[in-house]
This record gives structure tokens, C-alpha cells and sequence, in this order.
């Protein structure tokens, strides 16, 4: 399928990257043999920075994709995430200074009054290897197997997967139907905390405890079908099952003063948070593909709802405007809104007792995302394609909660993320 | 144009409305305003939309790279780890796919 004429000074890291493929999916010798054909290439760099000093991330990828026997495709993907930075750490910024223990347990750092609690010593470094192969049945018909491992300091997960799709007889509509199992391993710094215990003085470390896992079955039933001739569809309905370790361990939960508003004066002021042990997710999922004159609109709407009660919707909108033979504009919008989680908590009263589920972090709550962004792509000589783009992501929520309690009320209960995501993209045969 | 500048209208309206109103304001304008753009682009793309049974050598454009459900796989894996690790909500285009620790 993509012709170029091979160097021999690049065959043996080919052939080494293409045997290392097959390995992972087990792939038949015989296979392995006819890996000489070219392979397309896409490449990209994404920088990811929030403002006001959090989570910075760098991101190449590179995804290979090679026809190694008629109509049988071996993808190969492979990103790192190197991520510096702070983020929060769950608890609520107040009118005096706070002092946390690390992850570690061994350390505190401090935030300042009225400010957000950012927890600096956040930084990872993430490999993740995916896999798939694409293996014709007959004429309408084809497995797909896929493959996929990440590792990083305090987490490791291992993927297998596979979907069967089916076209009709000509071949204007894909049904297909998929499953995967994921085991995830999570070794938190300074040990897993132990659910609603307090967080203790550096040294102290009797509210850890030992490793933990979780394991997800995800299933996917989906049609895709050629409306006519300009237009295409999809849509897919996923039930995702996960059970185990849900936490994120290093989210802590403020306790306050039920008049003031203001932390605690026990001693111990902040609770690791406890999450359920299992979670069910169910997903909706519709894509419209429509050819323009000449230009391309994409359009895509998920529903989503799990059993820890959040719903969300989100929708996302592109306009492919071509501005040449070779070179086009690209606008995106995207708007995302969720409900909060049953147990989502900004903060708990002192004297009230602790409820079995709770958590502070602010993903769990209730709030907005608004993604727009413009991304301009040039065709180059010999199947060579470059690409840049630039986004800015804007988060709301509700900043100030009508359970909010005295000094709270001073405070941005779930203060704005702002963060822009630029990209660049070069992709080529090799 | 007129629906460039409904798009524009929707969105100062969201992005303005944000800051001033509590949540719940926000929530319903946000919602009101999502319902509004999917009833003007259901028209928009359905308008034209009527089921038409295509040949082989109709699938010209179909066939162009522009014109895939995903037309960019890396940018749509990139988008799709960034919204899993500051959103809730994940998944739904496909299974599996590496777990990770930040979310």
C-alpha cells in the first residue's frame, strides 16, 4: 500500500522494530518474513501547560502502521509522558498558610494563604506501548487483536483486547464488537493510603499501606455506515466494568471548623480520600463524517454515565477548510460538562461523621470544559505531511458552593483551569 | 456566515455568562447553549443527509483521508489522554488502551 524504495542502512531497525511488534502479539513467523514493506509514519510533539505553575507535559508519539500481508495491518504506537509541575492535592485553600506531608511521608511543603494547595512534588515519567493487528477473515470479514502495556513510576498496566467487525454485502455498513480486560498495578509514593485516615507528620507512617491493583473489562458494540455518497456515521455503545483500587492516593480531603469555616483546629486537619471499589461506566458514542464542497465537517457527541452518579455530555466539532490542494485550516470546538460524583465532597465538618465514600478532587465535581483551537496542516513532496496546532482549554466550576460555611465563603471553593495545548505533526513513509 | 456568527454569538454568550453567574446559571446557559448548536448543526448536516445507496466507484471522496471518522489518529489519541486525566468521563471510540495514573 505505501511505496517508497527501501534504504539497506534501514532495514535492520526495521526488521528489529517490526520483530519486537510481532512478539508482543504473537504474530506467526511466516509473518515476520514478509515485514519488509514500507511502513507510514506519524509523528507528533505536544506541549500541554496549565497556567499558574501546574502540570506542564511534554509528549512525543510515533505510530507506525505497515501492510504486512495483503489487507493485514500491524499498528505500532509508542508515547512518553514526561509531566512536571504541581497538582492539586484536594485540599481547600484557606485564609492562613498550610502545611502538608508529602506523598513520601518523609518531607512538607507549604501554601500560602488563599491560595490553591498544589502539591509540588508532582512529577512522572510514562512509556506506553499499543499494539494492534488487523487480520482479514475473508472479504467482509476481520479480527483485530490489540496489545498495549504503560508503565510508570507508581503505576504499570497491561491490555489485551479484541474486536471482530463484519461488513455487509457492499460494504456500505460495519457492525463490529469488541472486548478488553486491563490489570493495572499501583505502587503510590510512600505506600497506598489507607482510606479516611488522617494524614500524619513526615516520619509517621501508620495511615499507609501496601500496594494495590485494579483490574477493567471493557465492551464495545458499534455500526458504522456510508449514508451516501459525502457522508459517514458511527455509533458505539461501551459498557466499561473496573474493580479493585479507585483512590487516587495522593488526593486528601480538608477537615473544618462546622462555624468558622475555617481548617480545623485538631490536630490533624486532612483525610486521605475513599473512593468505591468498583465503578460502571456506560457510553454513547456518535460520529458524522460530512464532505463539504470541499471542505470536511466532523462531528462527535458521547453521552456517559456511571454508577458513582456522574453524567456527562461532551461535543466536539471540526471544520476542515481547505485553503489549497495542499494546505488547510482546521477550527475545533469542544464543550464538556459534567455532574459531580455522589460522594464529592470540597470539604467536611469536623464533628460530623465520616461518611464511607468521599472525595475532594476536582475532577469529581461538577464543572465545564470549553476547548477551541485552530490547526493549520501542509502536504509536502513524496507522501510527507507536516502539521501544528494551538488550543486553549478553559475549566469552570462552581467557586462558590451554597454549602459553603463561613470563611469558605472567602475562598474559590473550585478555581478555573486554564491550559494550551500545542502541537506539532510530521508524518512520511519509511 | 450567518452560522459562523451564531457559532461566535453561542460562544461569547457561554464564555461571558462563565464568569459572572453561580453554577447553576452557567450549567443551564452552557446546556441551552449546547442544545441550540445541536439542533442548528442536526439541521445543518442532516439537511442533506437522506440514506443513498453508494456504488464502488462513488466512494471517491469517501475514500479521502479527510473523510475517515478519525481523520488524525495520534492527535485524537493525544486529546484522548489529556481529557482522561482532567475529566471524569473517558472512553466510548474503542476499548482498552493503557491505563494510567493520572486519573
Amino acid at each position: 500500500m505505501f511505496k517508497k524504495n527501501i534504504s539497506p542502512t534501514t532495514v535492520p531497525l526495521r526488521e528489529s522494530l517490526t520483530l519486537a511488534c510481532c512478539t508482543l502479539l504473537n504474530v506467526a513467523p511466516e509473518a515476520q518474513a514478509e515485514l519488509l514493506e514500507d511502513i507510514k509514519v506519524d509523528s507528533a510533539v505536544l506541549v500541554y501547560s496549565e497556567s499558574d505553575g501546574r502540570v506542564n507535559v511534554v509528549e512525543p508519539i510515533i505510530k507506525l502502521k505497515s501492510e504486512i500481508k495483503e489487507d493485514q495491518y500491524l499498528n505500532v504506537q509508542i508515547v512518553l509522558d514526561a509531566l512536571t509541575g504541581a497538582s492539586p492535592n484536594g485540599a481547600q485553600s484557606s485564609n492562613i498558610a498550610q502545611t502538608f506531608t508529602s506523598p513520601s511521608g518523609n518531607k512538607t511543603y507549604t501554601t500560602d494563604a488563599n491560595t490553591q494547595p498544589l502539591d509540588d512534588t508532582f512529577h512522572d515519567t510514562r512509556v506506553a506501548i499499543s499494539s494492534t493487528l488487523e487480520n482479514p477473515l475473508d472479504r467482509l470479514r476481520k479480527n483485530i487483536w490489540s496489545a498495549s502495556f504503560s508503565r510508570e513510576y507508581d503505576w504499570q498496566s497491561l491490555s489485551a483486547g479484541y474486536t471482530y467487525k463484519q461488513d455487509t454485502k457492499f460494504k456500505d455498513t460495519t457492525y463490529m464488537l469488541g472486548t478488553s480486560l486491563t490489570s493495572d498495578a499501583i505502587s503510590p509514593v510512600g505506600g497506598a493510603p489507607i482510606a479516611l485516615a488522617t494524614m500524619k507528620a513526615p516520619g509517621d507512617n501508620s495511615s499507609k499501606a501496601a500496594d494495590e491493583s485494579r483490574s477493567t473489562v471493557d465492551l464495545i458494540a458499534g455500526i458504522t455506515k456510508i449514508l451516501n455518497r459525502k457522508t459517514i456515521t458511527q455509533l458505539n455503545l461501551s459498557i466499561s466494568q473496573s474493580s479493585g483500587y479507585h483512590n487516587d492516593p495522593y488526593k486528601i480531603v480538608s477537615l473544618i471548623d462546622p462555624i468558622s469555616g475555617l481548617p480545623t483546629s485538631n490536630a490533624e486537619k486532612y483525610i486521605y480520600e475513599s473512593r468505591p471499589d468498583s465503578r460502571q461506566r456506560q457510553i454513547i458514542y456518535w460520529k458524522i463524517a460530512r464532505h463539504l464542497t470541499e471542505d470536511v465537517i466532523n462531528i462527535a457527541y458521547r453521552y456517559y454515565q456511571d454508577d458513582w452518579g456522574i453524567n456527562s455530555h461532551t461535543i466536539d466539532l471540526k471544520y476542515r477548510y481547505e485553503l489549497s490542494a495542499k494546505n488547510f485550516l482546521q477550527p475545533h470546538i469542544r464543550f464538556y460538562s459534567q455532574t459531580a460524583a455522589d460522594f464529592y465532597r470540597h470539604s467536611l465538618k469536623d464533628n460530623e461523621a465520616l461518611p464511607e465514600f468521599v472525595s475532594a478532587d476536582l475532577r469529581l465535581a461538577e464543572f465545564n470544559t470549553v476547548t477551541i483551537g485552530l490547526k493549520y496542516g501542509h502536504k509536502l513532496a513524496n507522501n510527507k505531511a507536516i502539521s501544528a496546532r494551538l488550543e486553549i482549554m478553559q475549566q469552570t466550576g462552581n467557586s462558590q458552593p451554597a454549602d459553603a460555611i463561613g470563611a469558605e465563603n472567602n475562598q474559590d471553593i473550585h478555581p478555573d483551569l486554564s491550559a494550551t495545548i500545542l502541537q506539532f505533526s510530521y508524518s512520511f513513509i519509511w | 456566515m450567518l452560522v459562523l456568527n451564531y457559532f461566535k454569538s453561542t460562544f461569547i454568550t457561554i464564555l461571558s455568562r462563565g464568569h459572572v453567574h453561580p453554577i447553576k446559571a452557567r450549567y443551564n446557559c452552557f446546556m441551552s447553549a449546547i442544545t441550540r448548536l445541536i439542533l442548528l448543526l442536526s439541521f445543518f448536516i442532516f439537511s442533506g443527509c437522506e440514506i443513498q445507496p453508494v456504488k464502488p466507484w462513488e466512494r471517491d471522496l469517501l475514500a479521502k483521508p479527510s473523510m475517515q471518522l478519525t481523520p488524525d489518529e495520534v492527535e485524537n489519541a493525544l486529546d484522548e489522554h489529556i481529557y482522561f486525566s482532567k475529566e471524569a468521563s473517558t472512553g466510548g471510540q474503542s476499548i482498552g488502551g493503557g491505563g494510567c495514573g493520572c486519573n
